[in-house]
């Protein structure tokens, strides 16, 4: 078996804090996208109310970040026009974590472009001068992906689109960031089915062009994994595909601890002096063992799956999984 | 639909005859909102509200500043920021960006007109601060340059300053016939101005999408006109301008569904019985719309004073 089996429990905050992705029974696609920084509250806690989210795995996920990026460093990309955006992107997120975390983060601006970044999580006190490389210990884009667990993604605008022209990329959900650089929006969602026939796709770029600065929205997204995996990107497909043959296989037990409902809470703003658009993923996981713990949860979560057309299942790679996860589900129900 | 900023003016330079430079900073004293080069705000004033452009630095601002052309016989916005006194009270729109660099320029051409400068003069200080590949051709009437001096200090050789029309017109267009590809034009100014810059460009074979032009001040989506709302039960809502029919319905109290507020995302739709809406979402078909019979009512209106719709 190759999956991660979680030895531990779930810890207390990862269930509180879970963004349980699905408002009806009924799950299609849609320009999902509402304005940001309100909490959504749950059966379990609530969800929402930072742009970025620091939770208990914060140091893990980013060593594990550290790891990937390591191993493959096609994850990480800037085409060179992008220098601007990236050091937006960093500021931003400083301020950011600032306003999520100010018991331990914090963002001084010193006057004439000189700044110090304390973060007391990761006993970081940084000083540096905007615009200056050497002031920081490596690209400011790639210093910030050290410090966030979000997935970022960089949009430029230009010619009447939008092109995703960098980024640090470490837990895509079967999607390459290697592939996708300097892609258009529309080029981007190209594997996606429905997306351009419905419209969803061209309204959202649409929307995007238009957001201001100070603006920002968010949507979620989401699929199953298998193992509390992070990075179940196109590129490590081997390792994980065969997951999905031995899910079929496994006991009750196993299968509602290694099946996770995966959420991906996406953040979309405008970056002021750049004038690019910064695109935030952020994942969580969450095993069926707890989700059926939760019981609007576990009923929503049979309902949507057993209507999830082929199309979309079989994109979302869980078609050949979908009918034991409903039976799975369903057989938890109270009685 | 925004939230207004409250400002207040915490200095004045007049030193250019017949042009303001007013210095305004939270009336909280906190930074101000971040914003692109090139972007303008929106003040508020007696009369119709007027689009500034934003001088200075968008970076955590402390301070907002804006230079007014006094128009004696003009609208009332020029008049009216060359009637304020330090510590005058002033709200503002949140700064709108859509004059934005193009990053991926090769070279960016900056070409002012007069009071035009004042957009200009941000994209140089961003364009100085990012080493981005810049020069700027300044135009203004003898006595009358604003910002001459911090452009010149930002930009040293870089820009040329005219004075008087034929020499501008030659070194434009010698300026704009000499630019490797991939260079990009950003131009503001009196319309007159901007036109006669726009057809040398074009002449020399720019294409559109390289040239870039400020006109001040075209919000995405205007306040729109007041209108009546009737509902199913009879009763009637008064929708002014500036508030949305959403909001107006769910002032009274009515749960309706929404998420993006944008005209995105489709949740909003209400069926209209009677009247003609006024589309303006990116949601519903072309045919759809042109069917009058439901309307996205977070952004879209009424073409006449009333609409009767299905709640
Ligand atoms: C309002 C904005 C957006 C909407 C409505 C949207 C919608 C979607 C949808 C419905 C999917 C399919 C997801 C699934 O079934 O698992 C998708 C996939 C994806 N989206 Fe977006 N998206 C938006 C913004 C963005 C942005 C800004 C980026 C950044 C570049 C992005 C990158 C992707 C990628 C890489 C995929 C995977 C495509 C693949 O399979 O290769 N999306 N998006
Ligand atoms: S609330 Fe999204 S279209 Fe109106």
């Amino acid at each position: 078996m190759t999956a991660h089996l979680p030895t531990t429990e779930t810890a207390r905050d990862l269930i509180e804090g879970f963004a349980f992705p699905f408002p009806t029974d009924q799950y299609r696609y849609s320009t999902n996208v509402e304005p940001a920084r309100t909490p959504v509250v749950t059966p379990t806690g609530q969800w929402g109310d930072a742009v970025v989210d620091v939770d208990s795995e914060y140091r893990h996920e980013l060593a594990e970040r550290e790891r990937i990026l390591a191993a493959d460093p096609s994850r990480y990309a800037v085409l060179d026009h992008m220098r601007p955006a990236c050091w937006d992107t960093m500021i931003t997120l400083m301020r950011e974590l600032a306003l999520a975390r100010p018991d331990t983060m914090s963002l001084e601006a010193l006057g004439g472009g000189a700044f110090v970044w304390t973060n007391r999580l990761l006993d970081v006190e940084q000083r540096f001068t905007l615009a200056d490389e050497s002031t920081l210990p490596m690209e400011p884009l790639r210093y910030i992906a050290t410090q966030v667990q979000e997935d970022l993604v960089l949009l430029d605008q230009r010619d009447d689109d939008l092109w995703g022209d960098a980024g640090v990329v470490t837990f895509a959900a079967d999607w390459s960031f290697g592939f996708d650089v300097g892609m258009n929006f529309l080029e981007i969602h190209g594997p996606v089915p429905r997306l351009r026939q419905t419209g969803v796709i061209t309204r959202a770029r649409e929307f995007i062009m238009r957001l201001q600065p100070g603006q920002v929205y968010r949507r979620t997204n989401w699929t199953l994994t298998i193992g509390r995996r992070l990075d179940v990107s196109t590129e490590l497909y081997p390792e994980w595909g065969p997951d999905r043959p031995m899910i079929q296989t496994v006991d009750d037990e196993t299968f509602g601890r290694l099946v996770h409902l995966r959420t991906e809470v996406q953040h979309l703003l405008r970056l002021p002096e750049s004038g690019g658009v910064l695109f935030l993923s952020r994942t969580y996981l969450l095993p069926f063992a707890d989700l059926a713990t939760v019981e609007p949860w576990r009923a929503r979560t049979a309902a949507v799956l057993a209507d999830l057309p082929e199309d979309m299942a079989d994109y979302k790679g869980v078609i050949s999984y979908r009918d034991r996860a409903v039976a799975w589900l369903e057989a938890r129900a109270p009685s | 639909m925004s939230d207004r900023i409250r400002l207040v003016v915490t200095a004045i330079d007049d030193d250019v005859p017949g042009i303001r430079t007013l210095t305004l900073a939270a009336a909280d004293g906190r930074v101000l909102p971040d914003f692109t080069p090139g972007s303008h705000v929106v003040l508020e004033c007696d009369g119709p509200a007027n689009a500034y452009s934003l001088t200075g630095d968008g970076t955590m601002p402390t301070t907002y500043s804006v230079s007014v052309l006094e128009v004696p016989a003009g609208a009332g916005g020029s008049r009216w920021v060359h009637g304020l006194a330090v510590g005058d009270p002033v709200i503002a729109l949140p700064p709108r960006s859509m004059f934005a660099p193009i990053l991926q320029g090769s070279r960016h051409v900056l070409v002012a007109g007069g009071i035009g400068i004042t957009p200009i003069l941000s994209h140089l200080r961003s364009a100085v601060r990012w080493g981005r590949e810049v020069e700027l051709l300044y135009a203004y009437r003898d006595g009358r340059g604003a910002h001459l001096d911090e452009v010149k200090e930002l930009a040293g050789d870089r820009a040329r300053f005219f004075t008087d029309r034929t020499s501008f017109a030659e070194s434009l267009a010698a300026t704009l016939a000499d630019q490797p590809i991939g260079a990009h034009l950003y131009t503001c100014g009196p319309a007159g101005f901007m036109d006669a810059v726009v057809e040398t460009a074009t002449a020399l074979g720019w294409p559109p999408s390289r040239i870039h032009l400020e006109h001040f001040g075209v919000e995405a989506l205007d306040p729109g006109e007041p209108f009546q709302a009737v509902l199913a039960d009879g009763r009637v809502l008064d929708v002014p301008s500036g508030v949305s029919l959403l909001e107006a319905l769910e002032g009274a109290g009515l749960d309706v569904p929404q998420l993006c507020r944008q005209g995105v995302c489709g949740e909003c739709r209400v069926t209209v019985r009677s009247g003609v809406p006024l589309h303006r979402d990116l949601f519903l078909s072309a045919e759809a719309k042109a069917a009058n019979d439901s309307l996205m009512c977070c952004v879209s209106r009424a073409e006449g004073d009333r609409l009767e719709i299905d709640l």
